[in-house]
């Protein structure tokens, strides 16, 4: 029996007392402001909205932790747009940082350290930007992995998965903008890095960076250009598609953990009025106030520490933010040798492959997943109950062998670090890393996959034997034997609610007509049915309530079906009604 | 006039021609030719004292000679010969713990808790390997008291030669196959001096025309500010290694603190 919060009944029945008393009488059930406004405009209707249902889960605030970051980061910006100054104009430094008196540098610097010791307050803010900027970064990478591992991008959200996935895209290239602007050493390295990507597209790659530098490498262009796509361009998109991407989630509503009671055409949890609301917004506080908090305590970016850009310098421990660090990681990694000439033309595919190639294939392949899914399982019904990862054991593992080769990718960005850190060779390291990335994601798939299966073998060990009491009973003929406790009905309900996918094979028959003779099958299907083999040709599958009532060795053979499993029902909607949890039909 | 025009054709015209050039060339680069000032290079070691000489040569034989060969005369891979390193050199390697050797390896590591000789022996050492041959003294000690020291300009030198390896913030940075530019907290600025003027294991030489003592004094006061804190604002720095940092602490406290928040609000009741 799960337990039961306490206190729920009591704040809704005051919330509703408070409606009611401040009611007037021009209408009997609303706020006079409410009543002026929706026979103007009609916002009465929104209030269906309020009445929104919103399942609660811990992962489910992931998502959330990247909408609040960027509320900050949109707050703070907008601070540190009134004393930036976009400009790659020369100045001398002539304010209160002693170390760079008098030293040559851009107006973009120079305002950049005026923020950080001149203005009050600049720098917390400056920090709080930034900080913001990684944490909403963070937030979104942990996201897109709980949809993924749920399979919440299953039908009907695949839309939703791709504008998702753009918005990824765009939050990484919004942070690598802003990262660029105070035009210190580390992040002109970093322009200069962009300069070298854009550089490597065969043919087109010079005529490239002059239309984006205005000229060559650096121009005065680059930085009044990033700003305006860091503080207009991007934004606007980032946040319009956010909008489409939250209202799509209040269009399909929220999908949903299985458990008792939770099914495939409910949704279970709190309204968003009074109570979601109340734990989002705090949410909101818990967010801004632990950011401000790093904020004011660790320095992120010390501009002042790098000095100002100059094409000549570079420091070692060169690092973008890590959202670049893949990419960057993959440069590392190529081998020096892929470049050649012809004609007197070089062509550089050890820096096309890690950044023009890798940057839009990294997005094409984590949009296109739900696609490709969907084709190989041929399931075209609708999903709001979430998979529990270990159920869909090859999705997985599949996606934890390309956390692995991201990660590996992503760890060679700082393989100087690691060899000064650990005092290792920085040549062995690379090697490491070159072989690891081929060679990790196929161990971490096998490892995950036997992991996922063996977990399900534990949760049918568990169904039908229950859990080890550690009592030793003695029959009266001499037999020893420990006592089972059989799981109740609600931590079962857990472990048997899901469907395991089946391969082709299986499911669409034989590949021979009735006379015995294959069936003509075209490639693509032939691949079709090999990936499904290949995905659900292993698998655990969850326990029937035959096999339960088979496993009840004193002859329960009614175990579950019939007037047990409405009483079950009846008690699932007691507690969750207890619980304050309202359950809305999805229409 | 034409007696001399006559000769232009004579093949010995080519060889005096030749000879001309190439002792105008020598005796043009010999008068244009850089000088570092006198006092950096002891070419004479007439002022030194020979007891010192006496008592280094003992020390080095008893300290150094088994890799480096009772003259200094060098021994294969084992270790190099030390005629022309001169003093500074001796009292960087000998004075920082770097020598003498703990263990072969890739390179000598800085080891200031195994510093094992006092000062006075070190300078013996160091007046018995500079015997051996003209090389760069140890540094003025007006130039390491960092008195007047412009930090700003000793910045902007250290960004462009020296942040390419050791960092910006002097932090230190990996080099090839294991060797390393060690980080530069808590250096003497008389070995950081040192170290510049004879380029010890991988790193090249900045002798006093390519930076200037003044300058080498500047750079030192540039790298002894970040020690004592000239660039901790905001916080703690988190070991000043860039964005790597970040991204450790972002991943590990700060989505942790938050992920913690985001279970206590979903197990708590509404």
């Amino acid at each position: 029996m799960t337990t039961i919060p306490q206190g729920a009944g009591a704040v809704r029945d005051q919330s509703e007392a408070a409606t009611e008393t401040t009611a007037d009488a021009a209408d009997p059930k609303l706020p006079p402001p409410v009543v002026w406004a929706d026979e103007r405009l009609g916002v009465a209707k929104g209030f269906g909205l309020f009445k929104k249902v919103f399942p609660d889960h811990w992962s489910f605030l992931l998502g959330e932790i990247a909408m609040y970051s960027l509320i900050i980061c949109l707050i703070t910006g907008t601070f540190l747009t009134f004393w930036f100054v976009p400009s790659m104009g020369h100045v001398i430094y002539d304010g209160s940082f002693v170390p760079l008196k008098g030293v040559g540098m851009s107006e973009a610097y120079a305002s950049t350290l005026n923020i950080s010791f001149d203005i009050k307050g600049g720098l917390l803010i400056r920090q709080l930007h930034h900080w913001a900027a990684l944490l909403f970064i963070v937030g979104i990478a942990l996201h897109v992995a709980r949809v993924f591992f749920t399979g919440a991008f299953r039908k009907p959200r695949e839309i939703n998965w791709v504008i998702g996935t753009v918005l990824s895209l765009l939050a990484c290239i919004e942070g690598f903008a802003g990262y660029s602007l105070p035009d210190d050493l580390l992040s002109g390295t970093g322009i200069r890095a962009m300069n070298g990507f854009m550089s490597s597209a065969p043919v087109i790659g010079t005529y490239l960076t002059f239309f984006v530098f205005g000229g060559q490498f650096p121009g005065e262009l680059i930085i009044p250009r990033l700003y305006i796509a860091h503080v207009l361009l991007l934004p606007a998109i980032l946040v319009g598609l956010f909008a489409v991407h939250i209202f799509l989630v209040f269009w399909h509503k929220h999908t949903q953990y299985p458990g008792p009671g939770r099914t495939n055409n409910n949704v279970v949890g709190f309204p968003l009025l009074p109570v979601y609301t109340a734990k989002a917004g705090g949410f909101f506080f818990i967010v801004f106030g632990v950011t401000a908090l790093i904020a004011a305590v660790v320095t992120i970016n010390p501009v002042w520490a790098y000095g100002p850009y100059d094409p000549g310098q570079v420091t070692a421990g060169s690092q973008p933010d890590f959202y670049m660090w893949f990419s960057d990681g993959a440069l590392r990694l190529l081998p020096g040798w892929m470049e050649f000439s012809i004609f007197g033309v070089t062509f550089s595919p050890q820096i096309f492959l890690g950044s023009l190639v890798l940057l839009p294939l990294v997005w094409i392949i984590l949009g296109a997943y739900p696609f490709v899914e969907q084709w190989i399982t041929g399931d075209k019904r609708e999903h709001h109950l979430l998979d529990r990862p270990r159920n869909a054991p090859v999705r997985t593992a599949v996606g934890a062998a390309a956390i692995s080769m991201y990660l590996v990718l992503a760890v060679a960005t700082i393989n100087d670090i690691i060899a000064i850190k650990l005092h290792l060779s920085i040549n062995d390291i690379t090697v490491a890393l070159r072989v690891l990335f081929f060679i990790l994601p196929v161990i971490v798939f096998m490892v995950v996959k036997r992991l996922c299966l063996s977990l399900q073998r534990a949760d049918r060990e568990l169904v039908l034997h229950g859990t080890e009491s550690g009592r030793i009973m003695r029959t009266p003929e001499g037999r020893f034997y420990e006592v089972h406790e059989e799981l109740n009905e609600f931590d079962r309900w857990h472990l048997v609610q899901h469907e395991a996918q089946r391969p082709l094979s299986l499911t669409a028959g034989p590949d021979t007509d009735e006379y015995g003779v294959e069936r003509p099958v075209g490639p693509l299907e032939s691949m079709r049915r090999k990936l499904s083999e290949f995905y659900f040709k292993d698998r655990i599958e969850p326990v029937t309530p035959s096999e339960l009532a088979a496993a009840h060795h004193h002859g329960e053979a009614e175990a579950l079906p019939g007037g047990q499993a409405r009483a079950i029902k009846e008690s699932v909607e007691r507690a969750d009604e207890t619980a304050g949890l309202r359950s809305d039909d999805r229409t | 006039m034409s007696k001399l025009a006559t000769y232009r054709r004579s093949p010995i015209a080519l060889i005096v021609l030749l000879f001309l050039g190439l002792t105008f060339t020598g005796t043009a680069y010999a008068a244009l030719q850089p000088t570092a000032p006198a006092d950096a290079y002891s070419a004479s070691n007439a002022s030194e004292d020979v007891d010192d000489v006496e008592e280094g040569r003992k020390l080095f034989l008893a300290n150094c000679a088994s890799c480096h060969g009772k003259n200094a005369e060098g021994n294969g891979t084992a270790g190099p010969s030390l005629a022309g390193v001169g003093a500074a050199a001796v009292d960087f390697q000998v004075g920082t713990g770097r020598m003498p050797l703990a263990a072969p390896g890739v390179q000598a590591p800085a080891n200031p808790n195994q510093v094992n000789f006092s000062q006075q022996e070190i300078d013996q050492l160091a007046a018995f390997v500079a015997s051996l041959g003209p090389g760069p003294d140890v540094p003025d000690e007006e130039y390491t008291d960092l008195e007047n020291a412009d930090i700003a300009n000793g910045g902007m030198i250290f960004r462009t030669n020296c942040a390419m390896c050791h960092n910006s913030s002097a932090q230190g940075g990996a080099l090839t196959r294991g060797k390393f530019a060690p980080d530069l907290m808590g250096v003497e600025p008389s070995h950081m001096y040192s170290a510049m003027l004879t380029g010890p294991q991988s790193m090249p030489v900045f002798n006093d025309a390519t930076i200037t003592p003044q300058e080498k004094e500047n750079v030192i006061a540039f790298i002894v500010n970040i020690e004592e804190g000239g660039n901790s604002f905001g916080g703690h720095d988190l070991g000043s290694i860039g964005p790597a940092g970040d991204a450790v602490f972002i991943w590990t406290i700060g989505i942790g603190l938050l992920i913690g928040a985001a279970v206590w609000l979903g197990r708590k009741a509404a």
